[in-house]
């Protein structure tokens, strides 16, 4: 089930929390939202679910505009980002609640939740009370009590916001793996880049009440539509008048000249991040650029703090130039 | 060595205090009551004027309550939920019980409802309805006198319960009376449970605002506290004893079914 959104504009009365955002989430894909917070992902998020109503534009679910339709015709499962378990009901009674309230047969409930609560891993933990849970067990729950009702798309606020990082990246490829076996489409908010890009089929980067960019994390990645994203999604330099991702740039020994792209400068600062490092160089105009490359890189080259080296561009990003994305914003 | 002697001291103390202030008298209360044998209490609190106000009592009490809880329940959803302009008065209005003396309460309505002189007392005895002297006065008073308890307990947790549940309980498919019933109600039970206990006692212990405006009538509108109140000073102390054990009994007995209740029903919250 695709969902389409058109033009959202939404004000929170002197503020502009969104405007004019539209894009498409093709059925059974993963869209993540992503953006600075504050930046309005979370209201679109609750545009789609029905629990704003937008000033203008229009949210289309499955071919059918569903802009005036009640929150809980719409057939969506909502994560809420600190899971708004009910508290005074245990997990059993959680994820049952969507049924319930649909006046399904008992037997049918039971085995449905039986059948969600395997999928989650918390079937031993179906007598327990949410405030007897982990965070990542509360946000399995969440999970599972959103997909009792088979909903049409599934909307997740923040889902591993709340978590510490470990228990984030297993979750992380967990859902991924749930999205698929369950086939929903699903639209996800993060301000982690490094999540997008991880769990999405697409990302729209949204930023101060506006759409940046649509596109497949590789296309924004490589073809950001403007600065902003191309800081947003992953460090950024500039060199010799050209943007370009640190690990993008050449550190060499020799003096390469004066080419077109290299520049000379002496080494200031290197740090070493496991597998990686990060060189900083001062060039010849007081400027600093920072080169990233492997660690093996950095020990065949055996350069060390006061160096000369000469730093070359590899392939600088080229901005603007929004490839096979989708058109942004014209601003 | 002094750290044992400051925590005894305190204790001592405090069981002191709370000992002579309330448990001694109350004890004797009992004891008075109780003294002349089970017999004479169970014949002092069956007499006709006895029985009566028994019977009016929890009358008033079961209508005043249910008028409270009703109204509290709205009240602390409207003023949690919502900003409005006058919320602020309201605010003010419904505290406003705790901080005037009942009989000052009884006073404005006798006021304000007074059949020869009242602002609205001579428009409903045009039309047949004497409110003061008479059973409506009474639950009125014991209302107003009542008013905050159960707002006062459920506002706060409604405020700190937020709006996440009910809205996730609605993208699950519920509907407004569903929400209610299966969300809202049962997350702010205990604090209702408690209200309603609290307006429970603080009605059946009401005598200053309606003693003024019920008259205290025997066998009409003498509730067990006026009562009380009367056989007192007709010197019949048996009766004032048993009629206050009476109410003693009836006030805890309502706690202890609120904290049985409670603990059947443990809850992790």
């Amino acid at each position: 089930m695709s969902i389409e959104v058109r033009s959202l504009s939404k004000r929170f009365g002197q503020v502009r929390a969104l405007e004019d955002v539209s894009f498409e989430v093709p059925a059974g894909s993963l869209m993540a939202l992503l953006g600075p917070s504050g930046g309005g992902k979370s209201t679109v998020l609750r545009l789609i679910t029905g629990l704003e109503v937008p000033d203008s534009g229009t949210v289309v679910i499955d071919g059918v505009d569903v802009t005036h339709v009640p929150v809980r015709s719409r057939g969506i499962g909502f994560c809420f980002q600190h899971y708004a378990p009910f508290r005074h009901m245990t997990v059993w009674q959680n994820v049952a609640f969507g049924l319930k309230v649909r006046r399904r047969p008992k037997a049918e409930i039971a085995a449905r939740v039986q059948e969600l609560l395997e999928l989650v891993r918390l079937d031993e933990l179906a007598a327990r009370y949410p405030s007897q849970l982990s965070g990542g067990q509360r946000q399995r729950m969440a999970l599972a009590r959103a997909l009792a009702v088979e909903p049409k798309v599934l909307l997740l606020d923040e889902p591993f916001g709340a978590l510490d990082a470990q228990v984030r990246k297993e979750l992380r490829t967990w859902l991924r793996e749930l999205v698929e076996r369950v086939k929903v489409t699903t639209v996800l908010v993060t301000h982690d880049q490094e999540e997008a890009m991880e769990v999405a089929d697409q990302i729209a980067i949204i930023h101060g009440g506006r759409l940046e960019q649509v596109g497949t994390p590789a296309e924004c990645y490589d073809h950001p539509a403007n600065e902003f994203v191309l800081t947003f999604l992953g460090s950024a330099t500039r060199h010799d008048g050209f943007w370009v991702r640190p690990h993008d740039l050449i550190l060499t020994r020799d003096d390469a000249g004066n080419g077109p792209g290299v520049r000379q400068g002496r080494v200031t600062r290197i740090t070493r991040l496991g597998f990686e490092a990060r060189v900083e160089v001062t060039l010849e105009d007081e400027s600093t650029t920072v080169v990233q490359l492997p660690r093996r890189e950095l020990d065949r080259l055996e350069v060390e703090r006061g160096d000369r080296v000469s730093v070359a561009l590899g392939s600088p990003v080229p901005i603007g130039d929004v490839g096979t994305a989708q058109p942004v914003d014209q601003r | 060595m002094s750290r044992y002697v400051t925590r005894y001291g305190i204790r001592a103390v405090a069981t002191l205090y709370v000992g002579l202030l309330v448990g001694v008298p109350v004890g004797s209360v009992f004891f008075r009551a109780l003294r002349p044998g089970l017999d004479s209490f169970w014949s002092q609190i069956t007499t006709p004027p006895a029985v009566h106000a028994l019977v009016l009592t929890l009358e008033v009490g079961a209508l005043a309550v249910a008028l409270n809880t009703a109204f509290g329940l709205a009240a602390a959803l409207i003023l949690a939920r919502h900003r409005f302009p006058g919320a602020a008065l309201v605010e003010a209005l419904i505290d406003l019980p705790l901080s005037i003396s009942p009989v000052v309460a009884g006073l404005a309505l006798l006021l304000c409802y007074s059949s020869t002189q009242g602002l609205l007392g001579p428009f409903l005895s045009r039309h047949g309805i004497e409110v003061l002297f008479s059973f409506p006065s009474i639950v009125m008073a014991c209302a107003f006198v009542s008013l905050p308890y159960v707002v006062r307990e459920v506002q706060p947790v409604l405020i700190e319960l937020g709006t996440d549940q009910e809205q996730a309980a609605e993208t699950l498919g519920a509907g407004p009376f569903a929400i209610f019933w299966r969300i809202t109600l049962p997350s702010i039970r205990w604090a209702l449970a408690y209200g309603v206990l609290l307006t429970t006692a603080r009605v059946l212990g009401e005598f200053g605002a309606v003693a003024v405006v019920s008259g205290s009538i025997l066998d009409k509108t003498q509730t067990l506290t006026l009562y009380v109140d009367s056989e007192f000073t007709n010197f019949n102390s048996a009766g004032a004893y048993a009629g206050a054990l009476l109410i003693a009994v009836i006030s805890m007995a309502v706690l202890a079914a609120l904290s049985v209740s409670q603990s059947r029903e443990r809850q992790v919250l």
